[in-house]
């Protein structure tokens, strides 16, 4: 019968016992505690606990890694997908999975060509820091006043700027602070350029600017320092380095990216042509405002004459001046009226008259009989042998009275 | 970190800010007639100045002296 050994022992092992015990062998293992390890950074997980996932690779193989949140703010940005890395911890067991995995606890950046992974790594930096975050970024005035530009004070890149802005803008007044824009010194020199802007407390925002080149050239503003001191600016700042398709630190702290130094002063700068045609719009529609109120109110203004008009006392009097016609028409009327109507009346009386004549009556045959000039009305008047005067239609003759 | 407009002269901006604010009081009428004159010869002012400003602005460029804080005249032709 053969011997039986721990692990064929008819008592068998929990999975844990086993897996401890696993861990427990690498952790025994001097080399594995303090390990450098080269290769390429892949499958890259930040999570929200902060601490880093990762696989490292070669062609022969690959190890799962992680990186603790304790050590992710100083190497953590090292850790960018694609990156050759060469990192330092100690392998043991991640019991819950059975995986065994590289613990890193520091990492130094190989290969990639150095600058391309320093500047992914810085970018990943800030980037976790938020100083990258949309709402840092603050609105560039419309009108600028005073423009501060960083940049060398030689070479095309000044030129370029004032030349913009002397077209677009004229009315801006620029401050420039002269900076070595390439080379070892030129760091600090941007920062202490920087520096004697923010002193300052009459600009509205500030350019900083350098023409196109290699990524060797345009590092100065790939640099740690350059980038922090853009973040602490009280004004926007415009990032205008290099050319389009260059993207440099200094254009991810910026308030505002433009793609080249030109284009920076365009961005900051409201359009002479464009203000110059609203004037001219303003000035016209000035012109037409006055007139067309001028119009109104004389539309208006005629309108009340014509309303005056009616209401005028000449109307009245016109009206009076009718009425007067008319009653005088009426009055003439009435009188030839009156007067037809005495006329008749007239006739009638002289028709009555007439019939009263007493010649009329004495051609009738009557006669009148006077005594001594008075009319005899009665006997009484008369006696015998009076003198009597008798008048008959075609004469007179005098007769004796006989009693 | 606002730039103080100096006392004596209009900002451009504030100029052509009241321009547009007097055409929009001039179209809505309702103005007296002597009020609506003055704003207009008020207007035509503030055009005239908005003209000028942008006619004679020429850029002016300074900078600052190295190591210090003093500014002085830059010639462009500095640069080339």
């Amino acid at each position: 019968m053969r011997q039986m050994n721990l692990f064929s022992s008819p008592t068998p092992m929990t999975v844990g016992d086993l897996t401890r015990y696993i861990r427990q062998m690498f952790e025994v293992d001097y080399r594995l505690q303090d390990v450098w390890v080269e290769g390429e950074v892949s499958g890259v997980t930040r999570h929200a606990s902060g601490h880093v996932y990762f696989t490292l690779k070669d062609a022969a193989a690959q190890i799962a890694c992680v990186m603790w949140k304790t050590s992710t703010p100083t190497y953590g940005a090292f850790v960018v997908h694609g990156g050759q890395i060469l990192a330092h911890g100690k392998v043991s067991v991640y019991e819950t999975r059975g995986q065994y995995q590289l613990y890193v606890d520091r990492v130094q950046p190989r290969g990639m060509g150095d600058l391309h992974a320093q500047f992914e790594m810085l970018k990943a930096k800030l980037e976790a820091e938020g100083l990258f975050a949309p709402e840092r970024k603050r609105p560039l005035p419309e009108f600028p006043h005073r423009i501060g530009v960083v940049t060398s004070p030689t070479g095309a890149v000044i030129r370029d700027i004032c030349n913009v802005l002397a077209r677009r803008w004229p009315l801006v007044e620029v401050l420039l602070a002269s900076t070595q824009v390439q080379g070892e010194d030129a760091p600090p020199q941007i920062v202490a350029a920087l520096d004697a802007l923010y002193r300052r407390d009459d600009l509205d925002l500030i350019i900083v600017a350098r023409g196109g080149g290699s990524l060797e050239d345009l590092w100065a503003f790939n640099d740690e320092r350059v980038a922090r001191k853009i973040v602490e600016s009280p004004v926007p700042v415009v990032s205008g380095v290099g050319h389009e398709t260059d993207f440099t630190i200094a254009d991810f702290v910026a308030d505002v990216r433009a793609p080249t130094p030109s284009a920076a002063a365009e961005l900051v700068t409201p359009d002479r042509a464009e203000l110059e045609a609203q004037l001219a719009a303003l000035r016209t529609a000035l012109a037409s405002a006055l007139t067309g109120d001028l119009r109104a109110r004389r539309v208006a203004l005629q309108s009340y004459a014509r309303a005056l008009l009616h209401l005028s006392p000449q109307v009245r009097l016109a009206n009076f001046r009718q009425r007067v016609d008319d009653l005088t028409a009426q009055a003439t009327g009435s009188v030839v009226h009156l007067l037809q109507l005495n006329r008749a009346r007239l006739t009638g009386a002289a028709a009555r008259l007439d019939a009263l004549n007493p010649l009329a009556v004495l051609q009738r045959g009557y006669a009148v009989v006077r005594r001594d000039g008075q009319l005899v009305r009665s006997v009484a008047q008369v006696s015998s042998g009076s003198q009597l005067s008798v008048r008959v239609a075609d004469g007179e003759f005098d007769v004796t009275a006989n009693l | 970190m606002k730039k103080q407009t100096k006392t004596e002269e209009l900002a451009f901006e504030a100029a052509f800010a009241k321009l547009e604010e007097i055409v929009g009081k001039l179209e809505t009428g309702d103005l007296p007639l002597d009020e609506a004159l003055a704003l207009f010869e008020q207007g035509q002012k503030l055009a005239a100045y908005c003209g000028t400003k942008l006619d004679e602005a020429e850029l002016k460029v300074q900078k600052l002296a190295a190591g210090s804080e003093r500014v002085e005249p830059f010639d462009l032709d500095e640069a080339r």
